[in-house]
């Protein structure tokens, strides 16, 4: 293969093995100990993958995309062979200092092409859809509490707890109204109802505290990224604020005029990935940032300057604990016969073993029984040298 | 909770401002009963739209060399899940330059389902039977169906109004048959595309595939799974693989009036589908061990029938009321007369619904439900004796508060368990929206209304915050969320 790198190296495994994993034990308690934090970004509606990291360097990248290659003129890149679109400047500048990865070619199991059954299958974690009911996010905040003083505090930016966040473990949930806020006074006279309630006085004051954390919110909905990722920061920041959360965005299902619908996405994606990260302050060192969507959309433009339902796309992995400036990706080319099923990017990466790798390495869980609880039944191996130790 | 108490709030939707409290509650049920209508005024326009779903599905398909055009439309599948969020950029983008005749298809299917949901909502609202309208919502969502998926929209109304109202005092194997086959049902989960491998219509596919490689051509099990696990024996019922195979493969043929090119051999069935024989698997099959001949569009329903009467049934569907109406936890002796109730009636429904009123495991003192969005909502607008409203207005209220019907996430339905729903954001939600509500409705004499309303179960410390409320807008605003509201 005669592409601009040498794909094999871009591997992620075989080069940190080592030290790292060494060093891992010893680590373990501390990092469980609940000072490391999760965001994970569910892009729903299917992001394209080929859009957000474009492989220019892939010979068979132009006759697949025409005129928008023209967007990619002057854009960072990751080495020579990948460009990240313009509109994630804050994703460039944290890959360029190290803080930021993409692991591009990746899908999840699923190989069909509804968004319902994949976004289900990304969300519990199961082998087929709705076979799980719970989320591997909640197993996530489970297996941390196992043999720790109590289970992390989970949280979702959402007006109801999304699937991934949902099961046995306790979780929370926040979401802008936009209904009028209550009367102050009314808040204060609910609390005197509430006061002696074994249960909703417990919960009401944690609506208070959240409503407090989050009073500067000014906002209706989730719709204004930036807004909203200041808004993630301020209810994770805090030493008793949530360390797993959880952000929906969607607006991802591009099939038609792209150039244009994708960029409008990707500001908002990056507005909050940027306000989060500044949000965070310190304890950005200590947060990974998961950004991941059902599946990817297929190589070649449609005739309306849109990309349809595909296969394997792009994962973002964010944070100060990241091991970032670089993609890892086993190529699998651009070239008529190197798509799956003449039509997508080729899935080469399992996104399960992406994720269950980050979270083994982020919070020092084995990596095989990370695996096994958030994915079970998967046999591929959960990716390592992700995140530092 | 006394008992007139319990009878209005655990069993019913709660007070209502135009009643007085129950002198015998007992009797105030078992009369529900017999008062029940299945097909009030309110929906009798509502009942029948087959033939906008099959032309709506099949507008997309002729689109197919107009990607932009199909994904749009189902796009706006999906949209229609929030029917209260203005036009989000990316979608209004996808639609613009579609043909007109598309664009009002689907701002017609956008009405039909807030109206529904509106009528739904209103006949609760105004229900001399709330008990029976509770039991319709607890088998609607028993049988969930959601909007999301192409053409839903016009069908998830009607599956309740027609597969679910009539037989909430029935028989158990009606309803299973009735919404189980009802279009709603087979589209949301993808029993309308499922073709019998041997059927003749596959046999002879080989050109078609060259034709139309994208068009579904095979064996979809999604439903037979969830009529096995969801909807009758439950998720450790004792099925195998081989069970939920030779299930899917009874249920091909069953699909949507007018859809596709074998659409002109279809057969038009009561449940509002229909059947058509060339894409149904030949021969016999074998479920549960038990044989069951060739036969056409019977042979599901003869499965469903032996399905519906399995004991494992039984124990799923006790087990579901019980935790309905008794608590999260149910309690098992209560679970076990369901049982053998279901099984000695052959799951007739009003049998059950008796069952339940005479258990003294449903008339325990403390309350032993937190109530969801959509059952706190129609509390509160009973309570306040709110007039008829704006459908829209209904349908955003309920977005806010988190559960509107007909969307729920899975086809396992709404979850009936508080853990899922007594959340910090829910409570602010119900605060605004309590604060809303008071602010739009008569206002006076609230401790009075409170009294009467919670006969006997007013706790002390709602009362003592009614007495001190600045206004009487304020303490109503306080009464819609105060413990006795949250729960029954």
């Amino acid at each position: 293969m005669t592409t601009a790198f040498d794909r094999r190296s871009l591997l992620a495994g075989s080069l940190v093995l080592g030290a790292g994993t060494l060093a891992m034990p010893r680590l373990a308690f501390a990092k469980s100990a609940g000072s490391r934090n999760l965001l994970f970004v569910l892009l729903r509606g299917a992001a394209d993958g080929m859009a957000m990291l474009a492989p220019v360097g892939d010979p068979a990248f132009a006759a697949l995309r025409g005129a928008a290659l023209a967007d990619y003129e002057g854009a960072p890149r990751l080495g020579s062979f990948f460009a990240i679109h313009p509109a994630l400047s804050e994703v460039a500048a944290a890959a360029q200092s190290g803080e930021a990865l993409f692991v591009h070619a990746t899908a999840t199991a699923y190989r069909e092409r509804s968004h319902f059954d994949a976004q289900n299958l990304l969300e519990t974690g199961g082998a087929e859809p709705y076979g799980t009911k719970d989320g591997w996010l909640n197993r996530l905040a489970a297996l941390l509490g196992e043999g720790a003083p109590a289970t992390p505090r989970a949280l979702a930016i959402a007006q109801a707890v999304p699937l991934a966040l949902r099961g046995d473990a306790p979780v929370s949930n926040y979401a802008p109204s936009a209904l009028p806020a209550a009367s102050e006074d009314l808040l204060a006279r609910v609390s005197q109802l509430y006061a002696t309630d074994s249960e909703l006085g417990p919960l009401w004051e944690r609506a208070l505290e959240t409503k407090a954390m989050a009073q500067d919110d000014g906002l209706r909905n989730l719709r204004d990224a930036s807004a909203a990722g200041e808004l993630a920061a301020s209810l994770m920041r805090d030493a008793g604020g949530a360390r797993i959360g959880m952000i929906e965005l969607g607006g991802w299902d591009t099939h038609a005029n792209q150039r244009f619908a994708f960029p409008r996405s990707a500001r908002g994606l990056d507005a909050l990935l940027g306000a989060y990260k500044a949000g965070m302050g310190a304890a950005w060192a200590n947060t990974l940032v998961v950004v991941a969507t059902e599946f990817g959309r297929t190589a070649r433009l449609n005739g309306t300057g849109g990309t349809d339902h595909g296969t394997a796309g792009a994962a973002l992995l964010m944070g100060g604990a990241v091991r970032g400036g670089r993609v890892i990706a086993d190529w699998p080319g651009l070239a008529e016969r190197q798509l799956f099923e003449g039509r997508d990017l080729a899935p080469t990466t399992a996104l399960e073993s992406v994720i269950a790798g980050a979270m083994a390495e982020h919070f020092a869980l084995d990596p095989k029984r990370a695996m096994a609880r958030l994915f079970p039944g998967r046999d591929s191996a959960p990716l390592s040298g992700i995140v530092r130790a | 909770m006394s008992r007139p108490s319990i009878a209005l709030s655990r069993f019913g939707y709660g007070p209502s401002a135009k009643d007085s409290p129950p002198a015998d509650p007992r009797r105030f049920l078992l009369r529900q009963l017999d008062a029940y209508d299945p097909a009030p005024a309110a929906i009798a326009g509502r009942m029948r739209s087959r033939g906008e779903t099959g032309e709506m599905v099949e507008l997309v398909r002729s689109l197919r060399q107009d990607r932009r055009a199909a994904m749009a439309m189902a796009d706006e599948a999906t949209a229609m899940a929030s029917p209260s969020e203005p036009s989000k950029d990316p979608r209004a983008a996808a639609l613009e330059g579609l043909p007109p005749e598309y664009r009002s298809k689907l701002a017609e299917a956008r009405e039909v389902l807030v109206g529904d949901i509106a009528a739904r909502t209103q006949l609760a609202v105004s229900s001399p039977t709330p008990m029976i309208e509770r039991l319709v919502h607890f088998w609607s969502n028993h049988f969930s169906v959601s909007v999301g998926k192409l053409g839903t929209q016009f069908e998830v109304g009607p599956h309740e109004f027609t597969a679910i109202r009539p037989h909430v005092l029935g028989r158990f194997s009606d309803m299973l048959k009735a919404a189980v086959l009802h279009p709603a049902m087979l589209l949301y989960l993808d029993q309308f595309q499922s073709i019998g491998p041997n059927a003749p219509f596959a046999q002879g596919g080989g050109r078609r595939r060259a034709v139309q490689p994208e068009r579904p051509r095979g064996l979809n099990e999604n439903l037979a799974r969830e009529v096995l696990e969801l909807h009758t024996l439950g998720v450790d019922g004792g099925y195998t693989q081989a069970d939920v195979t030779e299930l899917a493969r009874a249920l091909t043929g069953w699909t949507v009036p007018g859809i596709g090119r074998v659409g002109r051999f279809a057969e038009d069935q009561p449940s509002g589908a229909a059947f058509v024989a060339l894409v149904h698997e030949p021969g016999a099959r074998r479920v549960l061990g038990r044989a069951y001949p060739a036969g056409e569009a019977g042979q599901a329903m003869a499965i469903l029938d032996d399905l519906a009467a399995h004991p494992a049934t039984a124990r799923h569907v006790a087990t579901k009321l019980a935790r309905h109406f008794a608590g999260d936890t149910p309690p098992p002796a209560l679970v076990t007369r369901l049982e053998s109730d279901f099984l000695k009636t052959g799951g007739d429904l009003a049998s059950l619904t008796r069952t339940l009123i005479d258990a003294p495991e449903v008339w325990t003192p403390e309350p032993v439900k937190f109530r969801t969005p959509f059952e706190w909502m129609i509390g509160a607008l009973r309570l306040t004796g709110a007039g008829k409203l704006p459908p829209q207005r209904i349908v955003g209220a309920l977005t806010q508060l988190g559960q509107v019907p007909w969307r729920a996430p899975s086809p396992a339905g709404y979850d009936d368990i508080a853990a899922s729903w007594a959340g910090p954001d829910a409570l602010v939600r119900r605060v605004e929206m309590a604060e809303r509500i008071a602010g739009n409705v008569p206002a006076d004499d609230v401790l009075a209304r409170a009294e009467a309303a919670f006969p006997g179960a007013l706790g002390e410390a709602t009362r003592t915050q009614l007495k001190r409320a600045e206004s009487g807008r304020q303490a109503l605003a306080l009464l819609l969320v105060s413990p006795e509201m949250m729960r029954r």
